[in-house]
C-alpha cells in the first residue's frame, strides 16, 4: 500500500514522499506513520496523543481533506495510494507539524469564566440549563475548523478572526448560566464574528461533531444583532428548545432576513 | 564548554502540563510566585485528557450516606492497606473542595435531579462517588484548569519543551535542563523551587492506554537527582482495553461501561465476575477484575481475538449515547462496532503507575531540597491498587499542595541560583551522542530497543509474574542498557523524533529496572502485583514499602516501614 507524506522544512526542500506500507486490517493512517518512522525514516515529524480521537494532536490533510490521523481508517478511503500532509491554514515547522501556537494567543484574548462576585456554590444547576454547552465542551482542540476556515486558510486574516474553534468557546462561556460577562461585542469587534458567512466548512470537518455554525456561531450573530440584548426573548427562544427540537438547530430559520455577513 | 542555551528565570518551575502541573501552576502563582510551566505536548494533550469515568469525592449527591470517611476507607482496602494513610485522610478530605473549585472554574458536569453533581458506581467504590461529565471528565477537567492557568498572572507556559534532566548537587535541585522539541536547542531553566508533575509510564509495555508521553521521565530525573522511588511494583493494568484491530489495541475503554451496568462474559456466555467476586461482581477492583479476565482467557474461555465481552447493550441506545458517547464514537470509528447493538471486546491493558517519587504527605516534598513531586509520578496515596477516579482527584489535590509548599520554599531563597556550565554542557552532550551527523548512522535503533523492552516487560514483567519471569526481565533491562549507549539516529535537531526516542529509552530502561527490582523484592501478592510463586498475601510484607534509591551507579532498594494508622481513622476501616 502506497502512503505518500509531505516532508520537508521552510526553506528546505519540499515535497511528498512515497512510502511502502503493509496493510493490516483496520489500520488507520497514523497506524501507517508510525510504522514509518519505525522501520521507514526514523526522523519523519507528526504530532499524537491519544490515539483515540479524544486529544485532537493529530490533524493532519488526508486526501486533502482536514482529518484525525488516529481515526481514519485506511479501509474508508478510497483505493490508491494516501497522502498526507500536513494543515495549511498554519506555518510548517516539519513534515506534518505545523505552528499552532497562534490558536492559545487567542483563546488568551477570551476573558475567562467569571461568576456573580461572592457567588462561590456549590451552585444548584438544573440540566435543562446547561445541556447545550456540553457540545461545546467536547471540543478537542484539534483546529481541523480553524484550518478549513476561507477566512483564516485563504485571506489569512488572523489579526481580526479567532476562527470557528474560539466562537465555539465564547457560546460555551456566554450561554453559561453562572457567567456574569457580555462577551459579544469583544467578539463582533475583535474576534470578527461578522466576517462568517456561514459556509459551515468548519462543522463539516469537526471530528466531534459539533454543529459549530448552527450551534455557536449563528446564536452569537443573533445576540450580536440586538443591540440590547433582550432577556424576554432569550427566555422564549429557551423554552421553545426545552420543548423538544432546539433553537440551535434552528438556528438558521432565525437569521433575520439579509443575514450575515454583517 | 558549554553548546549556547537559552535560559528562563522563574521562582518555581512546573515540569508538566497536566491536571497537577496546572493546579500547581495556579496555586504558586497566587502565592506570589513567578512560575514556568513546561510540558513536552501542545497545552491540552497531557494524559488528564484521555480521562474517562469521573473523579471520585464523597460529596454524598447520590448515595447521602457517603463521605470522606467512607472514601477513605475504601481507598485503602482497595491499596490493600499499603498506601500511606496520611495522604489518604488529606485527599479523602480535600477532593471535595477541589471539585466544587473546578465548577467555581467555570467547569460543568452531569447533573442530578435536583441540580447538584451528579455521581456514578466504580470499581471497589461502595456508594456512587465519581462526579463526571459523560465519559469525558478529563477534557473537562484539562480544558477547565488550562484557561485558568493561563489567565492566572504570573504563569508561563512553554509548549513541546522536554527536560531531560534536574540539575543540583544530588541534595538540592536549582533548576532544569532540556530542550525545545521543534527546534532542538537547548534550554536551562533556573529556578528556585521545582515541581515534578509529569505524570506515569506505561510506554516500557506493550499493551498500553498511555500515549507516546508515559516514558516515566520524571520519575528517572527523580531518582538520578537523589529521590526515591517508591512502590515501583505497582503497576496497574486497566481490566477493559480494546483488543481489536490491532492498531487500536490498548485503548482504553473506560470502567464508566461498568459503573452505568455494563457486564462481562466469557466466550461460553458466563458471567464469571459473579464467581470470582460474588458481593462486587463486575464491578470488583481492578486487580481482580483484571486477572479474571485473564484466567478466563487462559483457561481457553477467550472471545475470537482473545479477550473478554463487555456488553451494555441492555440500557438501551439513548441512554448509552447519552453518558457514553466516546465509547460509542471509539468502537464505531476503530472497530466498526455499535455498541448499542453488539459487545465490546477487551481484554487488560496497562494504565496507570501506583508507584512514584516518595514525598512526604503534607507538602509533597521529596527527600531532595527545592524539589517536588505530585499526581501520577508520585508515589504513596493508592498504594498497590488505585481506585477509578481517585487519579483525577489526586492531581488536583496534591497538585495544589505541591504548587503552595514550593512557593513557600521559594521564597526563603534569596537570589537566583546558580548553574554550573559543567554540568549543562554534560546533560548537553548525553543529550547529543546519538546524532549521528553526517557519520555513521548504524548504531542501534532506539524504536526497535523500546519494542524489544516492550517484549521483556509485557512477557515476564506483566500481569502475572514470578522469580524466573522476573530476572529474566532484569537481564534483558540490563543489557538493553548496554545496547542503548550505541543508539544512533540521522536527521538533525530540528524535530526529530527518533533522537527524541533515544532519550527516552534511556529513561524507560531505569524506570524499568526499578518496577522489576522492585517486583522481585516482594515476595507475596498484593494489589496489582500477582506472583505466582507467592500466591497469597504476606503479613510481614504488608508492613513495608520498597524503595529505590541510587548509590553512584548502583540501583539500591529498602524496605520502609508503614507509619501505622492512629485509632480515630482506623475507626472509619472497621466501620463499613
Ligand atoms: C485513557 C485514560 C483514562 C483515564 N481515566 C481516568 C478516570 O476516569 N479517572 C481518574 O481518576 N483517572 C483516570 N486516568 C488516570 C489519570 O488520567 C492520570 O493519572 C492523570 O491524569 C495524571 O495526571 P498528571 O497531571 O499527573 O500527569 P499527565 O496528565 O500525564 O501529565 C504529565 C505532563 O508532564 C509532561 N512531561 C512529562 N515528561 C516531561 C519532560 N521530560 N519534560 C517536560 N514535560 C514533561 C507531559 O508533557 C504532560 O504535560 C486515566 C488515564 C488514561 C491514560
Ligand atoms: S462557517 Fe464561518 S467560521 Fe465556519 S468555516 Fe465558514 S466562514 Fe469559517
Ligand atoms: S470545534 Fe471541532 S474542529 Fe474545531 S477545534 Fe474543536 S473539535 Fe476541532
Ligand atoms: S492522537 Fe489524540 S486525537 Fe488523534
Amino acid at each position: 500500500m502506497e502512503v505518500r507524506v509531505f516532508r520537508g522544512v521552510p526553506g528546505g526542500e519540499q515535497g511528498e514522499v512515497a512510502y511502502d506500507v503493509p496493510p493490516v486490517e483496520g489500520m488507520v493512517v497514523l497506524d501507517a506513520i508510525h510504522h514509518i518512522q519505525k522501520h521507514l525514516q526514523t526522523d519523519l515529524a507528526c504530532r499524537w496523543n491519544c490515539k483515540a480521537a479524544k486529544c485532537g494532536s493529530c490533524s493532519a490533510e488526508i486526501n486533502g481533506t482536514p482529518r484525525l490521523m488516529c481515526k481514519t481508517r485506511i479501509d474508508e478511503l478510497p483505493e490508491g495510494p494516501v497522502t498526507v500532509r500536513p494543515l495549511a491554514a498554519f506555518p510548517l515547522i516539519k513534515d506534518l507539524v505545523t505552528d499552532v501556537s497562534w490558536n492559545y494567543e487567542v483563546n488568551k484574548k477570551i476573558p475567562p469564566f467569571t461568576a456573580a462576585e461572592g457567588d462561590r456554590g456549590p451552585w444548584r444547576i438544573q440540566e435543562v440549563d446547561i445541556d447545550r454547552l456540553y457540545e461545546f465542551r467536547r471540543c478537542i482542540e484539534c483546529f481541523l475548523c480553524q484550518d478549513v476556515c476561507h477566512i483564516l486558510r485563504n485571506h489569512d486574516m488572523r489579526d481580526r478572526f479567532y476562527g470557528p474553534r474560539f466562537f465555539v468557546r465564547v457560546a460555551g462561556l456566554e450561554m453559561h448560566p453562572k457567567d456574569v460577562l457580555n462577551r459579544v461585542e469583544q467578539t463582533r469587534a475583535e474576534g470578527g464574528l461578522g466576517l462568517c458567512n456561514i459556509t459551515k466548512c468548519c462543522t463539516e470537518v469537526c471530528p466531534e461533531h459539533i454543529h459549530i455554525t448552527d450551534n455557536a456561531i449563528i446564536p452569537l450573530k443573533e445576540r450580536n444583532a440586538d443591540a440590547h440584548w433582550d432577556p424576554i426573548n432569550f427566555v422564549r427562544r429557551k423554552l421553545r428548545r426545552d420543548s423538544g427540537g432546539g433553537a440551535a438547530t434552528r438556528g438558521l430559520d432565525e437569521e433575520p432576513a439579509g443575514g450575515p455577513p454583517r | 564548554m558549554a553548546e549556547p542555551y537559552t535560559t528562563i528565570d522563574c521562582d518555581v518551575l512546573v515540569v508538566g502540563a497536566g491536571g497537577t502541573g496546572l493546579r500547581a501552576a495556579v496555586a504558586a502563582a497566587e502565592a506570589g510566585c513567578r512560575v514556568q510551566v513546561v510540558s513536552k505536548s501542545l497545552l491540552g494533550k497531557a494524559h488528564t485528557v484521555m480521562a474517562e469515568g469521573g473523579i471520585a469525592a464523597g460529596l454524598g449527591n447520590v448515595d447521602a450516606d457517603d463521605s470522606w470517611t467512607v472514601h477513605f476507607a475504601d481507598t485503602m482496602r482497595g491499596g490493600k492497606m499499603l498506601n500511606n494513610w496520611r495522604m489518604v485522610e488529606i485527599y479523602a478530605k480535600e477532593v471535595i473542595d477541589r471539585v466544587f473549585e473546578l465548577e467555581r472554574w467555570g467547569g460543568l458536569f452531569d447533573r442530578t435531579e435536583d441540580g447538584r453533581i451528579m455521581q456514578r458506581a466504580f470499581g471497589a467504590h461502595s456508594h456512587r462517588r465519581l462526579c463526571h461529565v459523560g465519559d469525558r471528565t478529563g477534557l473537562e477537567l484539562i480544558r477547565t484548569c488550562q484557561d485558568k492557568a493561563v489567565h492566572t498572572p504570573g504563569v508561563e507556559v512553554s509548549m513541546e519543551y522536554t527536560l531531560t534532566q534536574l540539575l543540583g548537587d544530588g541534595h538540592h535541585v536549582t533548576g532544569a535542563i532540556g530542550y525545545d522539541r521543534n527546534d532542538g536547542q537547548f534550554v536551562v531553566v533556573r529556578a528556585k523551587a521545582v515541581v515534578l508533575a509529569t505524570g506515569g509510564w506505561g510506554r516500557m509495555y506493550r499493551t498500553t492506554s498511555n500515549s507516546w508521553e508515559g516514558t516515566g521521565d520524571g520519575a528517572a530525573m527523580a531518582y538520578l537527582a537523589g529521590a526515591e522511588l517508591l512502590d515501583m511494583e505497582f503497576v496497574q493494568f486497566h481490566p477493559t482495553g480494546m483488543i481489536w484491530p490491532p492498531g487500536a489495541r490498548g485503548i482504553l475503554v473506560t470502567e464508566a461501561v461498568r459503573g452505568e451496568g455494563g457486564m462481562l462474559f466469557n466466550s461460553e456466555g458466563q458471567r464469571f465476575m459473579l464467581e470470582y467476586d460474588p458481593q462486587k461482581k463486575d464491578l470488583s477492583s481492578r486487580d481482580v477484575v483484571a486477572r479474571s479476565i485473564f484466567k478466563e482467557v487462559k483457561a481457553g474461555r477467550g472471545t475470537p481475538h482473545g479477550g473478554a465481552y463487555l456488553d451494555i447493550r441492555h440500557r438501551g441506545a439513548e441512554y448509552i449515547k447519552k453518558k457514553l458517547p466516546s465509547m460509542w464514537e471509539q468502537f464505531h470509528s476503530l472497530a466498526s462496532v455499535d455498541i448499542t447493538r453488539e459487545p465490546m471486546e477487551v481484554y487488560p491493558t496497562i494504565h496507570y503507575t501506583m508507584g512514584g517519587v516518595r514525598v512526604d504527605p503534607e507538602s509533597a516534598a521529596t527527600r531532595v531540597a527545592a524539589l517536588y513531586a505530585a499526581g501520577e509520578v508520585a508515589g504513596g496515596l493508592h498504594g498497590s491498587n488505585r481506585l477509578g477516579g481517585n487519579s483525577l482527584g489526586d492531581i488536583l489535590v496534591f497538585g495544589k499542595r505541591a504548587g503552595e509548599y514550593a512557593a513557600e520554599y521559594a521564597k526563603t531563597v534569596g537570589s537566583a541560583p546558580v548553574i554550573a556550565d559543567a554540568q549543562v554542557a554534560e546533560a548537553q552532550s548525553d543529550a547529543l551522542r546519538f546524532l549521528a551527523g553526517d557519520g555513521d548512522a548504524t548504531g542501534e535503533n532506539p524504536y526497535l530497543l523500546h519494542e524489544a523492552l516492550q517484549d521483556a516487560m509485557q512477557d515476564d514483567a506483566g500481569i502475572a509474574r514470578d522469580q524466573q519471569s522476573l530476572t529474566r526481565s532484569l537481564e534483558a533491562i540490563l543489557e538493553l542498557q548496554e545496547r542503548a549507549k550505541r543508539m544512533r539516529v540521522g536527521g538533525g535537531r530540528v524535530l526529530n523524533p527518533g533522537w527524541h526516542s533515544c532519550m527516552d529509552v534511556v529513561n524507560m530502561l531505569t524506570v524499568s529496572e526499578a518496577i522489576v527490582r522492585s517486583a522481585l523484592e516482594r515476595k507475596e501478592s498484593r494489589g496489582s502485583q500477582w506472583r505466582l510463586d507467592y500466591p497469597d498475601l504476606s503479613e510481614e510484607q504488608g508492613r513495608v514499602n520498597y524503595a529505590v534509591y541510587r548509590d553512584g551507579e548502583l540501583m539500591r532498594i529498602r524496605a520502609v516501614p508503614l507509619e501505622p494508622i492512629p485509632v480515630e481513622l482506623s475507626r472509619h476501616l472497621e466501620d463499613g
